[in-house]
């Protein structure tokens, strides 16, 4: 099956049958292109009995902990073909995660990713503000998932600018000269969630204090990499927004769900604050005690699905985060596929995510 | 400068290549033409031109020759 080919489906446009088909087909083509390419994994799957002809359908493909990736070096290709490698966000001294991509994955995660995001951004391109500092993207061969996640999503803006230093101070004379170059326009902001609050909500109305305002209503916010932190100091999304919404106007603000080992399939918010799933993967809730499917609406194991990954068996992955799916083709922003919220981070689960392993110093 | 030097030019100067480099190359053909290089040939290829490329277009550029055509969609002649 040609990925090529999926791409030109509309992300959202599936009903769950349909959706079901698709996942089925090229999951299953993936798990035997790992199962030949990939000696540790094929060792994995031999202790499960692996045999796609049992197959009913992709809820039936086993996962693999999402650590595992940083226990062992796993690819399903030759190491000169490895064009890119990523590693997770970490704190100090925390063992990262390791994936390896060649031409073939790492193209088609940016043009999956291009196809979630124009969904909610529109395809042409808005002057980018980038809520962090630039150096996070210095090696360009060993991205950070920070790096990678900015990176990607630098492909939706124009006049890309950085608005913290070196420092994670925020640059009040850029900010300044970005809006007022740009007044009028449509623009797009990005960042991570604590970074976003810590650095540059908590600036502003400091700076508002002092008179200075700022007027960002005509911007949209894309964000991400966990929560953990502002839900320890009490703020929840929906407080996360309408203080930014106070303090500068922006109200058009999309929270994403995503993970350096499925980059390209993020999970956006949408219109109605719910997380939802695209066409090109999908997000199973499993019970704790035997990893059977739980209902809609009952809280479970976050397993992670994605038709991307061929250079790394990372195409069925089960999480470290607890969620629950809310509904399936019912969302009343009109999206079809299944539509979900995260809890968090299981209990005694080490500290991941760009924005959480960020915050660990705060 | 024609169309065709400042497109030569937008490539030598992101790729820090010589232009006679240029003939066959392909994205990851040399290592700075990786992903942050190309969003450096985005820009300098706007900048050259006063355009602004599509996402679907940044995606779809994926050689010297491919650019050519993509560029040609926004009203630059090059030859």
């Amino acid at each position: 099956m040609d990925y090529n080919e999926i791409l030109e489906i509309s992300p959202y446009a599936l009903t769950s049958a349909e959706k079901n088909k698709l996942l089925t087909e090229r999951l299953v083509e993936l798990t035997n292109h790992h199962y030949d390419n990939c000696a540790p994994y094929r060792g994995m799957m031999d202790a499960q009995n692996w045999d796609s002809d049992t197959i009913h359908d992709y809820y039936d493909i086993p996962f693999l902990p999402v650590s595992l990736f940083k226990q062992m070096e796993l690819r399903s290709v030759k190491k000169e073909d490895v064009m890119k490698t990523m590693t997770s966000s970490g704190t100090t001294g925390q063992a990262v995660s390791k994936i390896y991509c060649d031409r073939t994955t790492a193209s088609n995660q940016q043009k999956t990713l291009a196809k979630i995001v124009t969904n909610f951004t529109g395809a042409s391109r808005m002057p980018m503000l980038i809520i962090d500092t630039p150096s996070v993207i210095k090696n360009r061969n060993m991205f950070s998932a920070r790096g990678a996640g900015i990176l990607g999503f630098s492909i939706f803006g124009s006049d890309k600018t950085y608005v913290l230093n070196d420092n994670m101070e925020l640059n009040v004379e850029v900010l300044e000269a970005f809006l007022e170059k740009h007044k009028g326009q449509r623009i797009l902001l990005f960042g991570f969630t604590f970074m976003i609050w810590q650095h540059f909500y908590r600036e502003l109305v400091r700076l508002a204090r002092e008179g200075k305002h700022f007027d960002l209503s005509g911007g949209v916010l894309i964000h991400g990499g966990g929560w953990k932190k502002l839900i320890s100091e009490a703020v929840s999304p929906a407080e996360f927004k309408k203080r930014l919404e106070d303090v500068c106007g922006l109200h058009d603000i999309h929270d994403y769900y995503g993970m350096v080992e499925q980059t390209g399939c993020i999970y956006m918010e949408c219109e109605c604050g719910h997380l939802h799933t695209s066409i090109f993967s999908d997000v199973i809730t499993r019970r704790p005690l035997d990893f059977s499917r739980c209902d809609i609406g009952e809280t479970g194991i976050i397993q992670v699905v994605s038709m991307i990954p061929e250079s790394y068996p990372g195409h069925s992955l089960l999480t470290e985060d607890e969620g629950v799916i809310l509904g399936e083709d019912d969302c009343p922003c009109g999206r079809l596929g299944k539509y979900f919220k995260i809890n968090g981070r299981l209990k005694n689960a080490e500290i991941r995510g760009c924005s959480d392993t960020y915050a660990v110093k705060f | 400068m024609t169309n065709l030097e400042k497109y030569i030019e937008a490539f030598t100067t992101s790729f820090e290549l010589d232009a006679n480099a240029l003939e066959g190359l392909e994205y990851q053909g040399v290592a700075q033409w990786d992903s942050v290089g190309h969003m450096s040939l985005i820009a300098a290829l706007e900048d050259a031109f006063d355009i602004m490329i599509e996402v679907d277009d940044i995606l779809a550029l994926n050689s010297f020759e491919k650019g050519k055509e993509i560029i040609a969609k926004y009203g630059v002649e090059l030859s």
